[in-house]
């Protein structure tokens, strides 16, 4: 089960209808939140050895926000929300119903912080709700971590995790666009290596 | 034409001047730089974890501190680097996330940074510098012509040590 690569069409489809439905609720939670329509992309399954994960977020120097979660239960994952760094601002605007652009992304007060969390909860919340439907397992998630800087450097402490057992990592991608395809952040599902067997055999397509 | 050579995550590289190294993005992850600045050979190995000894898949090296330090050593000697010339300056090892209930893992940065400390003077490698800790990422450059290592970071400046 360390090996990835070996998913069939079957199980990379079953992950996807996860991504599907766990982002469609998202999209729509986060969408009421801002009152803004929020549209959300075909999610997209990628096993990448750790030097390209950055890639995926704009390249290990790309400004970003970070929120990160850890969930616990049978199947331990990872989420990790992306935003880039002036789409968050201008999310954080939306749910303190500001004028777009009063917030510095760089320098969060303690209600822009706790607005950015609250945002992450929400969207973690309803993802893994749908996943506990389709797989009837728990998942937990932690509080949220918050971090503004560096794609990498965001990257480094969340797959450090996974580094002690293997050398690719699964991610579940699903893109929340505003407007026509402006990209405004990136939500990923990290499952622990031997977590994806329980996810799939859960969903009926294990090995 | 001097290049700037990237290194990405769990990664090394070796370089002579005038070329320079370059690592983005260190967030828990170090950057260790070692060089023989007689001859102008530098290397740079972007760690993730201090050591392979635990790790239930060791094979990529340059993903721990202790393998990563032997491969590195091993190849500048066999490029003409001489032992007793050979001096470091590390990067990273910050805490990128705070949980409440803290687990291990997220003080992964300082780990990082005692295990690369301890390895290189296990090998007898000076540490000339270091810029390690805080909650910040950086991004680092080596010139193995001067030895400097320039730090970069967003909002917590930019310096070379």
């Amino acid at each position: 089960m360390e090996d990835f690569t070996q998913l069939s069409g079957l199980q990379l489809d079953a992950l996807k209808e996860i991504g599907n439905i766990g982002a469609g609720n998202a999209a729509t939670a986060l969408a009421q939140m801002v009152q803004t329509k929020i549209d959300m992309t075909v999610p997209r399954v990628s096993i990448l050895p750790f030097a390209d994960v950055p890639d995926l977020l704009g390249g290990a120097d790309a400004h970003v926000v970070g929120i990160y979660f850890i969930v616990t239960g049978p199947a331990p994952t990872s989420i990790l929300f992306i935003l880039i760094a002036e789409k968050a601002g201008l999310l954080v605007d939306m749910l303190l119903q500001r004028k777009a652009g009063e917030t510095d992304v760089y320098n969060l007060s303690e209600m822009e912080m706790s607005a950015m969390m609250e945002l992450g909860n929400i969207l973690s919340a309803t993802y893994l709700n749908a996943m506990s439907m389709f797989t009837q397992l728990n998942f937990t998630p932690s509080v949220p971590a918050l971090g503004v800087d560096m794609a990498g450097a965001i990257l480094n402490a969340i797959l450090a995790q996974f580094g002690e057992i293997a050398d690719h990592v699964l991610l579940l991608e699903t893109d929340f666009t505003k407007g026509e395809d402006e990209v405004v952040g990136h939500f990923f599902l990290l499952p622990e290596p031997g977590s994806l067997q329980t996810i799939l055999t859960a969903l009926g397509v294990s090995y | 034409m001097a290049k700037i050579i990237q290194v990405g995550m769990a990664d090394l590289k070796m370089t002579r001047a005038p070329d320079r190294l370059m690592t983005a993005g260190l967030g828990s992850c170090i950057g260790i730089c070692i060089y023989d600045r007689a001859i102008k050979l530098g290397s740079l190995a972007h760690i993730m974890l201090p050591s392979s000894l635990q790790a239930k898949n060791p094979e990529n090296k340059a993903k721990f501190a202790d393998s990563a330090i032997e491969v590195v050593l091993d190849m500048m000697l066999k490029n003409g680097a001489n032992r007793s010339r050979l001096q470091a300056k590390i990067a990273g090892g910050a805490q990128m996330f705070k949980f409440s209930g803290e687990s291990d893992i997220m003080k992964i940065g300082e780990r990082n940074a005692i295990a690369v400390e301890e390895n290189l003077q296990k090998h007898r490698i000076p540490l000339l510098a270091r810029d390690t800790g805080g909650n910040y990422g950086r991004t680092i450059t080596f010139d193995p012509e001067t030895g400097d290592l320039m730090v970069r970071t967003i909002g917590h400046g930019e310096r070379i040590i």
